[in-house]
């Protein structure tokens, strides 16, 4: 169990924003933190690893204290046990891919992991290649690998995902699924991507502002609880084009397309690139197994 | 022809380079990283020598280090070490006068590595030595390359300074720019030629390697 209760002034663009938060978050749990730019999502996850020390408040974790401004304890974050996924992959240049998993040893920790990581990941063929020579999701996946490398109980993961392309994007998603999943871990992960909380997440913080406005389930939070439908997909309208009287909107589901029919009166608030539920309400939709 | 002074230009330089080297980068990862209000007076003192004549560096120190005074009779007396007019004393206004060269591109250096590499490897419980050692030194190469050549030809071309604390003692104290200088006063163009020349040369090699090698002309030979 993680409890963070924290105040601190951030000096943002628009001049001086209080962070103050109040998290409870349950082992194993896969949260989500969404919001604007500027709402203190990185910050959070800066908090949380002792990379910036709020003015006061306390963080315990399973019951120890890492944080407590009032008994002046402060872990470092060499003392804290976390793995962190930075947005600039933070991958060392001077180092291979292999050196870099390497250095993320812990002292006397044995290297069978390494191998089980980077089988994980399929990094296999990329040990000795240096990080300028990789491509976005090939970084990201040695982020990945190396932010497990300690056996964190905690994984951060600060919009990992934001600079990839769908595809690479979907599959990076199921490796920190399975991560998640493997080592039990307790994730917090900052997405801009509806989509993608709904895929990963269980729980999901609305952060603004420096407040938690909303927390809930990613459904509780973003889907319209009024429509009681039996098939919901969460997507981003590609295109949305007038066919006689109605109107065909084609939208991206994962890495599907779908096209919708719709109302003019539907579509009057939509704009490409809004993410949209697909919902079907009256029928049901058929199970095929794909051979 | 005679080759003390410029063998003694260089033994200045590498001694004054090599201690300059250990001491800049503490300074400048101190410079890059500190939040301290002191920051800019720091910043201005290591910087002053840039502006300053060499002769008012040269003026105060041999007023500090005169065995006249009380702290120059304190160290001739106590530690039997006499700082005017010695290679000790060159050594010591050498690192100060060429402190900012070593000191600015390391700063820099470190000033552009990503903060986000610093704090992955102490989320990995690397020490700030470890982080220092094995992450950010390895990759400001080009910047510690930069100012080892900057400090060290800053040091050869030295001569005001030099000339107002050390003086003209052969074997001692007397570098090749003061050399070059004595030869001219006594019209003896020959050797104030041969001295210029291989400072020349030699100066030219040492900035078009530094330029080769941070251009990325020479990564072919190796890797």
């Amino acid at each position: 169990m993680i409890d963070i209760n924290i105040q601190k002034i951030l000096h943002a663009a628009q001049g001086e924003m209080l962070l103050n938060l109040n998290l409870r978050i349950e082992p194993g749990d896969f949260v989500a933190i969404h919001g604007p730019s500027g709402a203190g999502k990185t910050s959070t996850l800066k908090i949380l690893s002792g990379l910036l020390t709020p003015e006061s408040g306390t963080i315990s974790v399973n019951n120890k204290r890492w944080l407590d401004t009032n008994k002046k304890i402060n872990l470092k974050p060499q003392q804290r046990k976390i793995g962190y996924l930075f947005q600039d992959y933070a991958l060392f240049p001077n180092m291979t891919v292999l050196q870099n998993l390497e250095f993320a040893l812990s002292k006397n920790q044995n290297k069978s992991i390494l191998s089980e990581l980077i089988e994980m990941v399929e990094l296999g063929d990329l040990q000795h290649r240096k990080p300028d020579t990789l491509s976005g999701g090939q970084k990201q996946r040695v982020a990945l690998a190396r932010a497990l490398v300690q056996r964190p109980d905690i994984l951060l993961l600060d919009e990992p995902l934001s600079a990839l392309d769908m595809k690479i994007r979907s599959k990076l998603q199921d490796y920190i699924l399975s991560v998640h999943r493997k080592f039990k871990l307790t994730t917090i992960l900052i997405s801009h991507n509806i989509g993608e909380i709904h895929k990963l997440a269980n729980k999901v913080f609305l952060l603004d502002n420096g407040q938690v406005t909303r927390q809930g389930s990613p459904t509780e939070i973003f889907i319209n609880q009024k429509i009681s439908g039996k098939f919901k997909c969460i997507g981003e309208v590609l295109k949305i084009e007038q066919e006689e009287v109605v109107y065909i909107v084609t939208v991206l589901i994962q890495n599907q397309v779908v096209k919708v029919i719709a109302q003019a009166t539907e579509i009057e608030h939509l704009q490409i690139g809004d993410q949209v539920i697909v919902a079907s309400k009256a029928f049901n939709p058929i199970i095929y197994k794909v051979e | 022809m005679n080759w003390e002074p410029l063998f003694l230009t260089f033994k200045l330089a590498l001694v004054t380079t090599s201690i300059l080297l250990v001491l800049s980068i503490p300074l400048a990862y101190w410079l890059a990283y500190t939040k301290s209000r002191l920051k800019p007076v720091v910043e201005t003192m290591v910087s002053m020598p840039l502006v300053l004549p060499p002769t008012v560096l040269g003026f105060y120190f041999l007023i500090a280090f005169s065995p006249n005074n009380a702290f120059g009779n304190w160290l001739n007396q106590w530690l039997g070490i006499k700082l005017v007019f010695s290679f000790t004393g060159l050594v010591i206004v050498s690192i100060i006068y060429s402190l900012p060269f070593m000191v600015h591109p390391i700063q820099a250096g470190l000033s552009g590595i990503p903060v986000s590499l610093k704090e992955a490897a102490y989320v990995m419980g690397k020490s700030r030595f470890s982080t220092v050692v094995n992450v950010l030194l390895p990759n400001i190469k080009t910047s510690i390359l930069t100012g080892v050549v900057l400090a060290f030809a800053h040091t050869v071309g030295e001569f005001g300074v030099v000339l107002m604390i050390g003086g003209n003692i052969p074997g001692q104290t007397k570098v090749a720019s003061i050399a070059i200088y004595d030869e001219v006063e006594a019209l003896n163009y020959a050797a104030a030629n041969f001295y210029s020349m291989v400072l020349f040369i030699s100066s030219f090699c040492i900035l078009l390697f530094v330029y080769l090698i941070n251009g990325g002309y020479l990564k072919r030979f190796w890797k």
